[in-house]
């Protein structure tokens, strides 16, 4: 399989203070990679730099996408390649319907006119398989949304534009346990063709019970420390991080909370 | 205009077609002198182009500017006069003008708010009359006037969604009409010249009552040189369905338009009023001075909607106020864009117990433009109620300053009274202010105000663009939520026009 995405020995700063300090990372099409580490490791500073989120500068290393380089892509050119990245946090925007948005971004991605009955049809179906209300449709973008619907707006956003190459930022943080399910099951889904990639972001071994993950990254402290298959997933998550430090002679911290 | 002339007597006849020879000869002369002067300045505006310039589509249409009379520039008796000869006045408006005009030259520039010093009332010429009479059908209008007004969308809003429309191009009303049915309830809606004419005890007893000429500088200038505009009378009882619509388009530079919009809705009675401006760009000063005056009888109610888009050589310096009896109500809906300077505050006088005013205004302030504005509210009856709601947009170094009274005097009790204001900064070097001013003079007030000044949210913009939207559709889109509350009072149409209005500012200077 040829490789979609390609990191390499990536350095990414905020205020001069530099948070990832030379990752690489390498996703071929149909894997699944999770990203796993203490809060603060610079998990998601990988996943929104990958996006050429401002707010992270990168300061070394490259960034390809199907062999070609990306640093100097725009947030909205990477989107058009598609790399799709779902947030923590979705942001509110008042005055538009996530039905508009929707129709107008997958314009936008695809080129093409789509008709408003047409998209109706499909945004419905995506929208029962996560179980969300009909009414959402009609809602301003994420405007008063419960955390529960606003994660699975993400998932629906995903479902919707279709992407090649996900990045999902704790997909399942914050939700009850049928919409772990749901929203872990609608990924299975969304990955089972084998054709588009994933990186995910997460604390949970619930999730990737269902999207089983062929590879892990541990990242401390800004670097890729740990790699492994499934089978260091697991021990993470019985263990924690302490036999890692362990192991690369850092100082162990206590009381981490694994969540 | 047809059949006002058409009354004259053979003596002033003859008197104004000497003063229209005079005055076009002096205007040949003149194009001659400013064809010169313009070419001059043309080089020298190369050099010194202060806004910053981008192509507005339709609104930038120029026509060339030929017209049958334009009085010189500058403002003094004599000029004064002439306005009044040429629309053969009764000798009671003529007085009017020569007090308001006494009035204005005692009167200073406020010593707050956007500096004036830039305008010059010499080189501002205050009536020009277009080669037009009125009409009451679109195709009588000479072709260049009607095609801007069809280009802006005129003629076809009047058949899809309005019973009435005037438009005026310059200094006079060149269009009126309104659908019969509403004639036959008794409504009016006429030119204001015709009205002056037509309906003289009723002119006489409101004009100027409302908007006083002492008021400010440009009250009292508006006052003294006033042209065009729109007079409605909405009879008792009587509920006008669907809008009716002025249109208010400046062709010719370095000038003033002064359009005195004058409305009465009787007891009972409701009317939705939209007024429109628009004016292409030049280099030379313009000066917007318009006055409204709306009264609102017991249990009426009036919606007074605003979209203003200037051109950036233009100062709005706008009046707009409103008496509200017992338990009327006022719906101002005003949306600002454009001009270099705007002062624009309309205010809502609430008389009568439980009348009521509701305000809902949004501004956008670009490069090179100080657009303060905001509204007035005085409560003087008990249990009035009054409500404001503005949004202003800052971008490329723009000032959008909101700035309001709220007072409510010492026998009105029980009064309630909410202000909502927010700014939305697009960058760093724009700016937003808010400068409101409250009296309370009793205690038994039920008073809230909240302001809140952000820029725009770059995690938001990051958030949009990663799900394809440029920078700039992102950007809009974040604007145009930000300015949905206002959009959503407006008609559909009206709604979309906005919208456009605020990509079109958007695209102006992308900082």
């Amino acid at each position: 399989m040829s490789v979609m995405l390609e990191v390499s020995d990536l350095k990414v700063a905020v205020d001069d203070v530099e948070i990832l300090q030379g990752v690489d990372l390498e996703i071929r099409r149909g894997e699944v990679h999770v990203l796993m580490g203490p809060n603060g490791a610079g998990k998601s500073t990988l996943a929104r730099t990958i996006m050429a989120d401002p707010q992270f500068e990168q300061v070394e290393g490259d960034i390809y996408f199907e062999g070609e380089n990306i640093n100097d892509f725009s947030t909205d050119e990477r989107a058009k390649l598609g790399i799709f990245l779902t947030f923590q946090n979705p942001l509110e925007v008042a005055g538009i319907s996530v039905e508009d948005f929707l129709r107008t971004t997958k314009m936008e991605l695809t080129g093409e006119d789509i008709s408003i009955i047409k998209f109706k049809r499909e945004l419905q179906g995506h929208m029962q398989d996560l179980d969300l209300n009909q009414i959402y449709a009609e809602r301003y973008l994420n405007v008063g949304f419960s955390g529960g619907e606003k994660k699975k707006g993400e998932i629906l956003q995903m479902s919707v534009l279709n992407p090649d190459l996900v990045m999902l930022d704790e997909p399942d943080s914050g939700l009850d346990v049928d919409a772990v399910r749901i929203v872990s099951q609608t990924v299975a889904d969304f990955l089972s063709d084998k054709k588009k990639s994933c990186l995910i972001i997460t604390h949970h071994s619930v999730i990737l019970e269902s999207v089983k993950p062929d590879f892990a990254h541990i990242l401390i402290d800004g670097k890729i420390v740990k790699r492994g298959g499934p089978e260091l997933i697991e021990r993470v998550n019985n263990e924690g991080y302490n036999w890692i430090r362990e192991e690369l002679g850092l100082e162990k911290v206590h009381d981490e909370v694994l969540d | 205009m047809s059949n006002l002339i058409s009354n004259l007597t053979s003596d002033q006849n003859v008197k104004q077609q000497d003063t229209k020879r005079i005055l076009a000869k002096k205007a040949a002369e003149r194009e001659v002198l400013k064809e010169n002067r313009r070419k001059e300045r043309a080089e020298k505006l190369k050099e010194r182009t202060y806004v910053e310039e981008f192509d507005r589509g339709v609104y930038d249409i120029k026509n060339p500017n030929t017209y049958e009379i334009m009085l010189k520039k500058g403002l003094n008796e004599e000029i004064v006069r002439e306005i009044s000869s040429i629309k053969n006045e009764p000798d009671w408006m003529l007085e009017k003008r020569l007090a308001a005009l006494k009035i204005y030259h005692k009167l200073k520039n406020p010593n707050w708010g956007p500096d004036l010093s830039e305008l010059n009332m010499d080189e501002i010429a205050t009536y020009i009359r277009p080669k037009a009479q009125m009409e009451s059908n679109w195709q009588e209008v000479p072709d260049e006037i009607r095609r801007t007004f069809e280009l802006l969308g005129i003629p076809e809003a009047e058949l899809d969604y309005l019973s009435g429309v005037g438009a005026q191009y310059d200094s006079e009303v060149v269009y009126h009409n309104m659908k019969d049915y509403l004639a036959l309830q008794g409504v009016v809606y006429t030119d204001f010249e015709s009205a002056v004419e037509q309906y003289p005890e009723i002119i006489q007893e409101y004009f100027g009552t409302c908007l006083k000429p002492n008021l400010h500088r440009y009250s009292a200038l508006h006052y003294a040189v006033w042209s065009g505009g729109s007079y409605v009378y909405v009879p008792e009882g009587v509920h006008v369905d669907i809008p009716l619509q002025s249109y208010f388009r400046m062709n010719a530079p370095g000038a003033g338009q002064f359009e005195h919009t004058l409305i009465i809705v009787e007891k009972g009675g409701s009317l939705h009023f939209i007024e429109g401006c628009s004016a292409p760009r030049y280099n030379t000063i313009n000066l917007h001075a318009g006055g409204v005056e709306l009264f609102v009888k017991e249990g009426a109610k009036l919606r007074y909607s605003t979209i203003e888009n200037w051109s950036r050589n233009m100062y709005n310096l706008n009046s707009k106020r409103a008496i509200v009896e017992k338990d009327g109500v006022i719906e101002w809906i005003s949306g600002s864009f454009g001009s270099r300077v705007s002062m624009l505050y309309p205010a809502s006088i609430l008389i009568g117990e439980g009348a009521r005013s509701e305000f809902t205004g949004i501004t956008f302030a670009g490069a090179g433009q100080t657009l303060d504005t905001g509204a007035q509210v005085v409560h003087k009856a008990p249990h009035t109620y009054s409500t404001v709601e503005t949004k202003s947009i800052s971008k490329g170094g723009g000032k959008a300053i909101y700035r309001s009274l709220v007072q409510v005097d010492e026998g009105a009790y029980g009064c309630k009274s909410n202000t909502d204001c927010q700014s939305l900064m697009l960058d760093a070097q724009s700016r937003g202010d808010t400068i409101p001013t409250i009296i309370l003079k009793n205690d038994d007030v039920d008073f809230g105000h909240e302001a809140k000044i952000g820029r725009i949210d770059d995690q938001a913009i990051f958030y949009l663009m990663s799900r394809g939207l440029s920078e700039e559709d992102a950007k809009a889109m974040i604007v145009r939520g930000f300015a949905e509350p206002v959009a959503k009072e407006l008609p559909l149409e009206y709604a979309v026009e906005m919208n456009e209005l605020i990509n079109l500012e958007l695209k102006g200077a992308i900082g």
